[in-house]
């Protein structure tokens, strides 16, 4: 993709290299940061002093504002900023939902003292946030959530339950969607901000069938919650969830995007190489079983597509063509991506790809088989497959509701 | 969409608007139905050349704009739309870009200023059996005196009746399946010993069988290298899928259009048949392809405008992943439609076959899908 800027971006890339060579640890080349981390995070060593530094820097979020502790940087700037940190194997241990979701949505929607507040602890990483929108009557059927929020006067009080928190157990603060209206289903719904050591906030891990516990239920028993921690107007949430939404989805479309690693969920590296390498290659150097090579080269010419369309998306945003309405199918072309990936490792791997734990297989052969069941979530959360197709009949095709449904 | 020059969006624009008014799809029914022998309406195709598409490619030096492969790629697209039927994919890009590609001087000022006028329709010879197989070349060219002698058949060459010019690969060594071995030859059609028989396709478009009975050329009918035709080969095909790609993704966009439009209309109890969940994700899914589509046919043609190293896998992508698309919209566009898209006063049928017959020309889905895992080294 073509540079811009010339000059400048090319003393900005001096500037960023120069900076990295003196604060990233060579310690922590190519580690990578995972998106789910089990835990906290490391805070201690090298890894708590990078992320430190970036975090001082702002660089971990290039691209938001500077009076929150942002970089500041231009659009062109961070693309150039990520081409040197690739360039030197250095990663981002600035990440979670505050960056992907919660930071977006509040520089947008929230006031100048939640941002004031808010912002900065995200971007250094100090602070881990957790979402508490699905509840067990409310899944597709966002709007239809019960938790209850009522105002006392000087605060709010919230008695309800979440599920499907990720990372609860680990957060600090929690967004969430609670209902202040009653009579009302979209209109009755309002964005509060919570923290998780309140008294009567009580959380419990849900074990799943990769056998991690990434998600909790998340009970709130009178839990006070100051005034200020709502975000936007009062049965406004519901607006600001949308768009929160769309941040979610745009960074879970998984699989073959950005750079075409190996997605969030299941192992790294080429499926094509890893077919030669299981099942091996004919006297031409094909992948023997012909069968499984076709679906691997459709696949691949899929991965390749979903590529080009996240490049295209990007340039048309740049252009001033306006939004580009591919960005509507990306998390379900993602997700498809990175779950057929995920089941060709495991049949290319044969009974190599079917171990649980323990000896008799190598640590990749054991994450393809969590990652392949760790990955069936990515059709189900941030608007199921289902859901997001809803979303294209209805506000890019302009298909009329279904009859006894009700919008998303 | 891709991001266009100023110049592009105006080609592009042009191109809908005569389309739309002059070559809508019931031009092309009215030359079906009238059986006109060439398979495309001569007036139509004079006004294309006359608005210069034609010459979209060619070097100014040889009567052309040298606009580039994405910009007769816009073109091809809205002629896809409507279904517009011409030699401009088989002339003013496949063959041209043969000459372009491989001619000597003389050869490109002989030829290329006559397709870039629209005076001269030339097209690719290429496949002798019922599937693209571009090296199993069995048609023979023997060295005599100085030329060579041409022996052998050629099917489904597309515009092979109007067209005054072939681009014939033959073998001058080895045997059928062997890439070296191949060589390009310029043959006029009136060449004696060179008969044609026009074949009837389901898509009414124009194609030709070709036999070669001893046929004689000069040496300077060769174009590019004798015996090592196979590169030249492929980079040619790769230009002529790719652009036929680009008039897939015209057709499927319309076929997608129609379709969507019958179920914001038709009502079946008490509601339009759009508002069941259904046929709602069918739309979707369809949607969805397009778009995956549509990056890659865009990608395919940029990577040739920039010689990008990685141009055949892009074509090849582009080629399966467009054929898969439209394969799927074309059928749907006949089942959404119910019985009326049976029939053929509606337009449903005509956009089935004309898909079927894009996704065979120039090699289909799973020589495609083939091709890239060879590419890609396995």
């Amino acid at each position: 993709m073509a540079d811009f800027g010339g000059a400048d971006l090319d003393a900005f890339r001096t500037e960023a290299r120069e900076w990295l060579e003196a604060n990233f640890p060579p310690s922590l080349k190519g580690r990578g940061g995972m998106m789910f981390l089990e835990g906290r995070g490391e805070t201690g060593g090298d890894v708590g002093l990078w992320k430190k530094r970036i975090g001082e820097k702002g660089w971990g979020v290039p691209t938001w504002p500077k009076a929150y502790g942002g970089g500041g940087l231009e659009p062109a700037q961070a693309r150039v900023l990520q081409q040197e940190m690739n360039r030197v194997g250095a990663w981002n241990p600035i990440g979670g939902m505050g960056v992907m979701m919660f930071g977006p949505t509040l520089l947008e929607y929230g006031n100048e003292a939640q941002k004031k507040a808010h912002i900065p602890p995200i971007v250094h990483g100090e602070i881990n946030w957790c979402q508490g929108f699905s509840e067990p009557g409310a899944g597709s059927d966002l709007a239809s959530l019960q938790t209850r929020c009522e105002d006392k006067g000087d605060h709010w009080l919230v008695n309800g339950s979440k599920i499907w928190t990720s990372g609860a157990q680990w957060a600090d603060m929690c967004f969430c969607l609670v209902r202040t209206d009653t009579s009302k289903k979209h209109e009755g719904i309002s964005f509060l901000l919570i923290d998780m050591k309140t008294p009567g906030v009580e959380v419990r891990p849900i074990k799943l069938i990769a056998g991690a516990s990434p998600f909790c239920e998340t009970f709130f028993t009178d839990v006070k919650v100051p005034k200020e921690n709502l975000v936007g107007p009062l049965n406004g949430g519901w607006t600001i969830a949308k768009r929160l939404l769309q941040h979610e989805r745009s960074g879970l479309s998984g699989g073959g995007g950005g750079g075409g690693g190996g997605g969030m969920f299941g192992v790294g590296g080429s499926v094509p190489d890893l077919a030669k390498t299981y099942v091996g290659v004919d006297d031409n150097g094909r992948i023997a079983d012909s069968d499984l090579r076709t679906r691997i080269s459709a696949h691949d010419m899929e991965r390749r597509a979903f590529q080009l369309t996240a490049i295209r998306m990007m340039t048309e945003a740049r252009s001033n063509q306006g939004p580009s309405t591919a960005t509507s199918i990306m998390k379900n072309a993602g997700t498809k991506v990175g779950q057929d990936q995920a089941e060709l490792t495991l049949e290319i791997m044969g009974a190599k790809g079917l171990g649980w734990e323990g000896e008799g297989f190598t640590s990749d052969e054991l994450a393809a088989v969590r990652g392949w069941l760790g990955g069936k979530a990515t059709t189900i959360f941030g608007g199921s497959y289902e859901i997001q197709n809803n979303i294209i009949s209805k506000r890019i095709l302009g298909l009329p509701d279904p009859i006894n449904s009700t919008s998303n | 969409m891709a991001v266009l020059t100023e110049e592009q969006s105006m080609l592009r624009d042009s191109a809908r608007t005569w389309t739309q008014e002059k070559s809508p799809v019931s031009a092309f029914r009215k030359m079906r139905d009238a059986g006109l022998p060439l398979g495309y309406d001569p007036a139509a195709f004079a006004e294309m050349a006359e608005m210069g598409w034609t010459g979209v490619i060619i070097p100014e030096q040889y009567g052309g704009s040298d606009f580039g492969y994405l910009s007769l790629g816009l073109i091809l697209e809205e002629t896809g739309r409507t279904l517009t039927a011409s030699p401009l994919l088989s002339s003013a890009l496949a063959a041209a870009s043969a000459i372009i590609l491989g001619g000597t001087d003389a050869q490109k000022s002989a030829y290329l200023p006559k397709i870039a006028s629209g005076e001269l329709v030339a097209t690719l010879a290429i496949d002798e059996g019922a599937h693209h197989a571009p090296e199993k070349v069995a048609l023979a060219a023997k060295k005599s005196g100085a030329g060579y002698t041409l022996s052998g058949a050629k099917t489904f060459v597309l515009e092979g009746m109007a067209a005054g010019l072939y681009v014939v690969s033959a073998r001058t060594s080895g045997k059928p399946g062997d890439k070296e071995g191949i060589t390009l030859f310029l043959v006029p059609t009136d060449a004696k010993g060179l008969t044609r028989k026009a074949l009837k396709l389901a898509d009414s478009r124009g194609a030709a069988n070709a036999s070669f009975e001893n046929v004689e050329v000069g040496a300077d009918a060769v174009l590019g290298e004798a015996n090592k035709g196979w590169d030249l080969l492929e980079k040619v095909l790769d230009r002529a899928r790719a652009g036929l790609a680009a008039e897939m993704l015209g057709a499927a966009a319309q076929a997608f259009d129609v379709t969507l439009d019958y179920l914001k209309t038709r009502v079946q109890f008490g509601q339009v048949i759009g508002a069941f969940q259904a046929l709602q994700h069918r739309a979707a899914k369809m949607f969805t392809d397009l778009e995956l589509a549509r990056s890659c046919v865009e990608a395919a043609l940029t990577a040739i405008d920039n010689n990008a190293p990685d141009t055949p896998e892009l074509v090849s992508l582009a080629k399966a992943k467009m054929g898969d698309t439209l394969h799927l919209v074309s059928n749907e566009m006949v089942q959404m439609h119910g019985g009326i898209g049976m029939t053929d006063a509606h337009d449903a049928g005509l956009y089935l076959k004309r898909a079927r017959a894009a996704e065979a020309s120039y090699g289909g889905q799973s020589y495609h899908r083939d091709r890239y895992a060879r590419l890609n080294g396995y």
